[in-house]
């Protein structure tokens, strides 16, 4: 019985394999939060359905580090999103924002459910009227 | 009104399909993307040089003419098959400058003996620093800035010789208008 729960507390103790390198990280941990906030939200451009902060690609690990420095230095989230938002198109944030091109995406769930909201009511009020 | 009502699980399965094949038979290559920075201004060019006793690159490299920035690396295995096609372009009068990605000096000069240099100038980005300033996602890419200094046009991949005279000689006569 002991083993089984020193082995459960292992197994909670365990967290998930990261793609960041330890001499990646930043000395300050508040800072280095920041970096992986924005890095969590960064696309990784060479395997698409990844991002950037699990990546393990050269080019997602050149991000990282561009992140940090950018970050040491004391640019705001605001200008590395707009940087790299320049350069990569809006593909590089793993959420789209919100813009005319984007809106159908964005508004099409709510649609959808407008849409039938209006269908059900229409059947239940002819059920109910037959009825 | 009954075996209307009966239709409408084949018309949403239709409708389905259809937006479903649309996507299917639409030529995209999903590893293709498009850059950000058609229409923009060219990133300043700011690179030693990756050869002995020539250029580095310089944000002067891009005034006047038509000019092609090729990011490669003497590492890349498809590179080599664009050698020629750039070789062509400089002799219809492209300025060819060569970003080299994550190179070595000793291994661009041996590269370039072997495959032939269309290059007026090469920079080397030792840490690949200056690619992402060109939003490159990987090598090889090829940009097309007009006299204006202004991106017009990015080819993701080794360019061919059919691409060439296909899609990119068209492009750049209507660049000289």
């Amino acid at each position: 019985m002991k083993i089984i729960s020193a082995l459960f507390l292992l197994l909670i103790l365990s967290l998930p394999a990261l793609a960041v390198e330890p001499d990646e990280m930043l000395k300050d941990p508040a800072l280095e939060a920041r970096a992986r906030a924005i890095t969590h939200n960064l696309r990784c451009l060479v395997c698409q359905g990844e991002a950037v902060d699990e990546s393990q690609a050269p080019l997602a690990a050149d991000l990282r580090k561009l992140v940090r420095e950018r970050l040491l230095a004391g640019d705001s989230e605001k200008t590395i999103e707009t940087y790299l938002r320049a350069r990569y198109g809006d593909y590089v944030l793993m959420t789209p924002p919100f813009s005319p091109t984007t809106g159908l995406l964005w508004a099409a769930p709510l649609v959808v459910l407008l849409l039938g909201t209006g269908i059900a009511f229409f059947f239940i009020r002819r059920a109910g009227k037959e009825g | 009104m009954a075996h209307k009502a009966a239709l409408m699980p084949l018309a949403c399965f239709a409708v389905l399909a259809g937006v479903f094949a649309m996507a299917l038979l639409r030529e995209h290559n999903p590893a293709i993307l498009p850059s950000a920075l058609i229409g923009k201004p060219a990133p300043a060019l700011e690179l030693p040089a990756a050869l002995k006793g020539s250029k580095g690159l310089t944000p002067e490299a891009l005034t006047g003419g038509i000019t092609a920035v090729n990011i490669f690396a003497s590492w890349c295995v498809t590179c080599v098959g664009e050698q020629p096609t750039l070789m062509q372009m400089k002799k219809d009068g492209v300025t060819v400058l060569g970003i080299a990605y994550k190179d070595s000096r000793e291994n661009i000069a041996l590269w370039l003996q072997k495959h032939g240099n269309p290059f007026s100038a090469v920079g080397l980005d030792e840490k690949g620093r200056a690619a992402i300033d060109w939003g490159v996602y990987g090598v090889p890419e090829t940009y097309f800035i007009d006299a204006e200094g202004i991106v017009r046009h990015k080819h993701i991949g080794a360019l061919s010789m059919q691409d060439y005279t296909a899609k990119l000689k068209p492009l750049l006569e209507e660049m000289r208008k």
